[in-house]
């Protein structure tokens, strides 16, 4: 079924709202001057601590850190 | 593409069930009656738990005639910006243009695009550029504005937009897959935002 409603054009390109609100935000954030930029790229970093479950038990964890894009 | 959900988004108040509009919501009670009835019933003897609604403050009544004020919260993922301030008005950057917020606006939710707030209280005008988010209009005259990053207009650097506007324009240009043409799009949208705040 073709789009019934007008999508913006990054949802068009598969994008969600999440990455698109994160990627403005990086985009706005790497537009500061100093000292207020390096303040701010400190609060996008983001870590996750990732495990797989195999039979109901969590294997050993991995620790993913997104750094800043752009 | 908000409009069409209305208002019928806040479900803290279980006096009416049966609600079609939040136009004529009632003031939301602070303690979960039905449920403390119903919990005494069947077991008098101990005390009815806690329910969520006892930890929340109840959502402010609808007045009936229009405030002189519009009550703000301006929240952050990191930060409260505002919170709970009586000012005038603020003029938001919805998508579909700057929308200005007077006490008494009709209850609304928007998407916001990357774009200037203002908000303004007797002669005094603070203006951020926010980078997106949403704002909710109550019918109350309280405005929840939620952004994922906002700055004062005075921490922007005027080069660093200049220089992002000119790579993000080159990379449109240069774009290749459908997500290449969304991301240097956005960027454009965002850096073009930026330099008309700086001049605006």
């Amino acid at each position: 079924m073709a789009s019934s409603a007008a999508v913006p054009f990054w949802r068009a390109a598969g994008m969600t709202y999440i990455t698109y609100s994160n990627i403005c935000a990086n985009l706005v954030r790497n537009c500061l001057k100093e000292p207020h930029k390096s303040e701010a790229l400190t609060r996008e970093r983001v870590h996750f601590s990732v495990s797989k479950w195999v039979d109901g038990k969590p294997q050993k964890p991995t620790i993913r850190s997104d750094s800043p894009e752009g | 593409m908000f409009r069409q959900v209305a208002a019928r988004i806040l479900p803290r108040s279980i006096a009416a069930a049966a609600r079609p509009f939040s136009t004529d919501v009632a003031a939301a009670s602070a303690a979960d009656e039905a449920f403390t009835e119903a919990w005494k019933k069947v077991i008098p003897n101990i005390d009815p738990p806690k329910t969520p609604l006892s930890f929340m403050a109840p959502r402010p009544p609808t007045a009936s005639s229009i405030p002189s004020k519009l009550t703000v919260n301006f929240v952050l993922p990191y930060a409260s910006e505002l919170s709970a301030k009586e000012v005038d008005m603020v003029i938001i950057p919805a998508t579909t243009g700057q929308m200005g917020v007077l006490p008494g606006h009709v209850a609304t939710i928007v998407e916001l695009k990357p774009g200037v707030m203002s908000v303004h209280e007797g002669n005094d005008v603070t203006k951020y550029f926010v980078s997106s988010g949403f704002a909710f209009v109550h019918t109350n005259s309280y405005a929840d504005i939620i952004a994922v990053e906002a700055v004062p207009i005075d921490q922007i650097d005027q080069s660093l937009v200049q220089k992002g506007l000119a790579e993000f324009t080159q990379k449109l240009s240069s774009a290749s897959t459908d997500l290449e043409k969304a991301e240097a799009q956005i960027g454009v949208d965002v850096h073009s935002a930026l330099n008309s705040a700086l001049s605006g």
